[in-house]
């Protein structure tokens, strides 16, 4: 598969709170990729990262296969984006809106593009009010009729739902499925919201406290005959390249210096922990999560601890 | 980069708020000169009692020249604060939109953002004093006509000739621009830190009259720092209703706001360059 963006242990701080920490992820070309977290997880921080609108402490971002930095924006051209809210100018209509941001892209952009956009995410009719008088989910819309304004391959949608009533969150869903399989676009979708996120995406990635806690394919990750399991042990110097050639390797989803996560038939954890005490591990606990929705139950929970 | 320009100034000239600062202008000028035309002798008469002792002055001196004068004397405060309001929103009130994020996951450089968001400050600068010059200059002298104008200062009084005033004006308003813009890059670099343009705005103000204050002050441990501050330069309009024209120091005041506005634009291409937008 075509790598579209790639992320490279990818850091950022605030002040002496790390937001994200050493995040590396892959989005394949045609993907709804989504990514979910609690509040305060990262989410927000890696898409602006992505985007250009903060700068990681270190690590890669590469699109395309380029490297991205703030000295070449060029390679945004071929993105579109909401971020959190999609906040306008209240003041100029929703055609003046649109009509803004589609010239800083590209000033060819014809009218009736603008009327395509518009009759797509359905506020055709509606762009000559003032986006201060259009509902949030109006204002949704038009954020995604900036976003596919210039036609871009890549959408990048933090919480496109936020605020939107449940018949505005199905319509966004609808829409959002539209365009990766109608119109080819790649999707990075946020969500604090397992269910939203399940109803979309292709693959996912969880992360929690800045980390990766666990991603891949969303029928695989919530496939009902695999679980999570969670393996706790004493500190060992040998623990980062055990799963290396091991039958265990393509179950691990996320390793970290004293725990590890793998997606595997539960049946089995007697053979995984036979496995660790036969190469020397201490193993301090093993503990099996009943799915992934219990899992990202338990971390928004803050039961599970990393580290 | 034309585009962005337009683009920048649509934005600006699309704010009701934006002509709030000519509206001002207009009615401060009026009631100047609505003052004027009912008590200007008065008032005239007040301010050259010590003068009138000495020298017997004849001729219509309550002119449209004067009463411009007065006027600009007048606006040294409010003019700033009507520049700050546009300037100071302009990298802040986008924060606090939120239209910050959108705009700068354009394919556009933010150095390019804030040169074109200065440059339509600037642009909107020159627009405000070609009003003030249109409503304080013409129509000064459309309602009180023309005539010799008399310069009071502390120490001496410059009688200009009616013929040898108006170029005067032209390069005073001309030397008000380069103040004004130099307030308005000072501003637009206090928006670069703000998430509100309400901060940048006051701070603009606060900056300008302790600086003014200081400035003015006749005290020996400010003389060091006096000519370095901007706000020393930037009454340097006044020298050209001197007799001579102190080209040099005129020129020197230039140089130091051009020097302030450079500084004040560069450090906010690069504090902006590195700034993690948040809001």
């Amino acid at each position: 598969m075509e790598k579209i963006i790639e992320t490279q242990n990818l850091t950022k701080s605030f002040k002496d709170f790390k937001a994200v920490d050493n995040l590396s992820f892959a989005i394949n070309k045609g993907d709804i990729y989504g990514f979910l977290g609690q509040n305060g997880a990262g989410k927000s921080t890696t898409m602006r990262m992505l985007l250009g609108l903060i700068f990681p402490d270190s690590g890669k971002i590469l699109i395309n296969g380029k490297e991205f930095s703030n000295k070449d924006r060029s390679l945004l051209k071929n993105i579109g984006a909401i971020i959190e809210r999609p906040d306008m100018y209240g003041y100029l209509s929703g055609w003046d809106n649109l009509k803004i941001f589609a010239t800083l892209r590209n000033k060819n952009i014809p009218n009736t593009r603008l009327y395509e956009v518009l009759e797509l995410v359905g506020l055709k009719g509606r762009e000559k009010d003032k986006v201060k008088a259009y509902s949030q989910g109006m204002k949704q819309r038009l954020g995604l009729a900036i976003a596919l304004i210039h036609q871009p391959d890549i959408l990048i949608l933090d919480e496109p739902t936020n605020g939107l009533d449940p018949q505005g969150i199905a319509d966004m869903r609808t829409l959002i499925i539209s365009l990766n399989k109608d119109h080819n676009k790649t999707i990075i979708i946020s969500s604090h919201l397992l269910y939203e996120i399940e109803q979309m995406a292709t693959r996912m990635l969880i992360i929690h406290k800045g980390k990766k806690v666990v991603d891949g394919a969303t029928i695989e990750l919530l496939n009902p005959d695999e679980t999570l399991v969670e393996v706790k042990i004493e500190p060992d110097k040998n623990w980062d390249t055990l799963f290396a050639d091991s039958v265990w390797q393509q179950k691990l989803n996320h390793i970290d210096t004293q725990s590890a996560v793998l997606k595997m038939n539960p049946a089995t954890t007697p053979e995984l922990n036979n496995w660790l005490v036969k190469n020397g591990i201490r193993v301090l606990e093993i503990k099996s999560k009943h799915s992934l929705e219990d899992y990202f139950i338990s971390l928004t929970n803050d039961t599970v601890t990393k580290n | 980069m034309i585009q962005l320009l337009k683009i920048e100034l649509y934005k600006i000239f699309k704010r009701p708020r934006t002509y709030i600062s000519f509206g001002l202008i207009t009615a401060i000028t009026f009631l100047i000169q609505l003052a004027m035309l009912t008590d200007g002798k008065g008032f005239l008469g007040f301010v050259m009692q010590g003068i009138n002792e000495q020298f017997d002055i004849q001729g219509h001196i309550l002119n449209g020249y004067l009463v411009t004068y007065i006027i600009l004397q007048s606006l040294l405060v409010q003019i700033p604060l009507l520049v700050a309001l546009v300037a100071g929103d302009a990298l802040a009130g986008e924060a606090n939109l939120g239209t910050l994020r959108l705009l700068l996951t354009m394919p556009i450089s933010r150095a390019k953002i804030v040169l074109m968001k200065f440059l339509s400050s600037f642009i909107y600068t020159v627009l405000l004093i070609l009003w003030l010059a249109l409503v304080a200059l013409f129509l000064s002298l459309l309602l009180f006509g023309t005539g010799d104008m008399v310069n009071m200062k502390s120490d001496a009084f410059i009688m200009i000739l009616k013929d040898d005033i108006m170029w005067r004006y032209f390069m005073a308003f001309a030397f008000a621009v380069l103040a004004m813009t130099t307030i308005a890059s000072l501003s637009l670099f206090l928006s670069a830190f703000a998430d509100n343009s309400i901060g940048p705005i006051m701070a603009t103000m606060g900056v300008v009259v302790v600086l003014t204050i200081l400035s003015n002050l006749e005290i020996p441990l400010f003389n060091i720092i006096r000519p370095y501050l901007f706000t020393t330069h930037m009454v340097g309009w006044k020298g050209f209703f001197d007799d001579p024209v102190p080209f040099a120091a005129i020129g020197r005041s230039a140089l130091v706001m051009a020097f302030y506005t450079i500084g004040f634009l560069t450090a906010t291409i690069v504090y902006f360059n590195k700034k993690d937008i948040k809001s």
